[in-house]
């Protein structure tokens, strides 16, 4: 058996009144991709956002049920030391403007005041880049501003930022919503790299999308999971009536 | 065209010219009042006018280095007292903009901003000056220090509030504490803005006189010690400008120019800072 890396148990996540992610059941295993899709509004980033503890972060925002980690409750450790272990890019690229591109790829590091030898820097600058496929286009530019990139390099500048800080589980919000269509194209390559090492959680929109890079798709619909197989199951086999509706088009 | 087309384009024709002409109106003044100063005070703008002390009334020569002096370390202690605390407010505004607090103490700080400077002289006055005993330079920043507050918090608060949340977002999931966001990630991306709103109340108080006439008062010394009362550039053009003496109006003509100076500097650094720390988002 596959090891599970997240696993949830009854998870409800709330604006206020607003009941947002319902009894959500779900596990994630390890060094798999795992797509999440739905129409908009569905909870689906609410549910991203409360692996990370990120959710709480919203005025009014609360959850309940459990979130774990490798069997521990991410709701009984400290967010700071949750987040180290979660890694999460979000839905437009933002890197620090105030930072070169190397100092961006370390930021969790040197912000949180980790001091390092130079050359385990660059080590891990050259690493992070690497894996983030950018190395090439950016290594004899490595001290301009991250913010000179394009949209494309810099949502795999913070991709890089994210993967330095070696987390178990990367969760990706979007991550091509704000990209073009060649852009896109070399992030989702990279996101197959990437599981080789990480586990990644993909929020989308887009079904193509997660029928590409997914080997496990969950289907959100209206705070509910509804579906959750084998993308490959999912998309030519789906058992529920309102997944086969989203993803012939019926609705979106 | 017809008739009513022609009208409509002379009307236009007009309002442009009057927006135009009144906009240039704007800079007559300044101009006016630099040509003016520059006019009267730089023949008495020379180098024992920067290192020596006034001269009794009916000896020649003289200078204005106790009120250089003086204004220096006036104002840079009521700096050192008004930015912390200012940039503090602001940070604290622009991340809490609901609390009761943040409202309070919003209203607080724009009805500080219009509280006139006498009226803030004199209850420092009664605050510090009284209970001592004695003028002091202290007593002048404070009161200046009470001056620039407003204008600190407000500018570090709106320069802060123009931060995207996914920068703040950016930093916290990467799993961040609080105040490492702030001082590492904020601070830095703001910190144009918020330089710019220091340079700008300093250049605002620079000038100041009438909370300094009962807490600094002035000494035709040149004093360094900032518990007894200290000279400073507004209060010496006031007193020499109303004296009957033509020595003393030279004085205080020069010391205009160097105050103007002084302002117009710190506007022109102000401008070149922002320039140079912006942060492209």
């Amino acid at each position: 058996m596959e090891h599970t890396i997240v696993r949830t148990e009854k998870f409800n996540a709330y604006f206020g009144a607003n009941h947002v992610v319902k009894d959500v059941n779900i596990s994630i295993p390890k060094n798999n991709v795992v797509a999440v899709m739905g129409p908009s509004g569905c909870g689906k980033t609410t549910f991203l956002r409360c692996i990370n503890r990120m959710h709480e972060l919203i005025a009014g925002a609360t959850c309940e049920g459990e979130m774990l980690l490798n069997n521990e409750d991410v709701y009984d450790m400290h967010p700071i030391f949750v987040r180290l272990k979660i890694g999460m890019v979000f839905q437009r690229p933002n890197p620090f403007p105030n930072l070169s591109i190397y100092d961006n790829v370390i930021a969790g590091y040197k912000l949180n005041g980790i001091k390092m030898a130079k050359a385990e820097k660059d080590k891990i600058v050259e690493n992070s880049l690497s894996r983030a496929a950018l190395w090439n286009e950016v290594k004899d530019s490595l001290h301009k501003k991250g913010t000179f990139l394009s949209g494309g390099q810099q949502q795999r500048l913070c991709i890089a930022r994210a993967i330095a800080m070696e987390p178990e589980v990367l969760l990706l919000d979007e991550p091509t919503s704000a990209l073009d269509p060649i852009s896109t194209a070399s992030v989702e390559e990279l996101l197959f790299e990437l599981k080789k090492n990480y586990t990644l959680i993909i929020v989308t929109h887009n079904m193509q999308q997660a029928a590409r890079v997914s080997d496990r798709t969950a289907f959100f619909y209206l705070g509910e999971l509804v579906e959750y197989d084998d993308t490959k199951q999912m998309f030519t086999n789906p058992k529920d009536t309102r997944t086969q509706n989203y993803i012939t088009g019926r609705f979106s | 065209m017809g008739p009513r087309i022609k009208l409509r384009i002379g009307k236009s024709t007009v309002f442009k010219t009057l927006v135009i002409l009144f906009a240039s109106a704007c800079v007559i003044p300044l101009l006016a009042i630099l040509g003016y100063i520059i006019k009267e005070g730089i023949t008495k703008i020379n180098w024992s006018f920067f290192v020596n002390v006034p001269k009794p009334v009916g000896e020649a020569g003289g200078g204005i280095a106790n009120a250089l002096v003086g204004s220096f370390i006036i104002v840079g202690v009521a700096a050192i007292m008004a930015i912390p605390v200012g940039i503090l407010s602001g940070i604290y505004l622009s991340e809490n903009k609901t609390s009761k607090l943040a409202y309070w103490s919003r209203l607080s700080v724009d009805i500080l901003q219009g509280v006139p400077s006498i009226v803030i002289g004199i209850v420092v006055y009664f605050w510090i000056v009284k209970p001592i005993g004695s003028f002091s330079a202290i007593s002048g920043s404070v009161a200046l220090a009470i001056m620039m507050l407003p204008i600190i918090v407000r500018s570090t608060e709106e320069t802060l509030k123009l931060l995207p949340d996914t920068l703040k977002e950016a930093a916290l999931a990467l799993g961040m504490p609080y105040h490492r966001m702030i001082l590492k990630v904020i601070l830095p991306c703001g910190i144009g803005g918020i330089l710019s709103g220091v340079m700008l109340s300093v250049a605002r108080i620079a000038g100041e006189t009438a909370p300094l006439l009962f807490t600094a008062f002035g000494n035709p010394y040149l004093s360094t010690n900032i518990t007894k009362p200290m000279h400073s550039l507004p209060l010496l053009i006031f007193n020499y400008a109303t004296s009957p003496y033509d020595d003393w109006h030279n004085l205080a003509w020069g010391a205009s120019l160097i105050l103007l100076l002084w302002v117009l500097l710190l506007n022109i650094i102000t401008k070149l800072t922002t320039r140079k720390w912006n942060i492209q988002l």
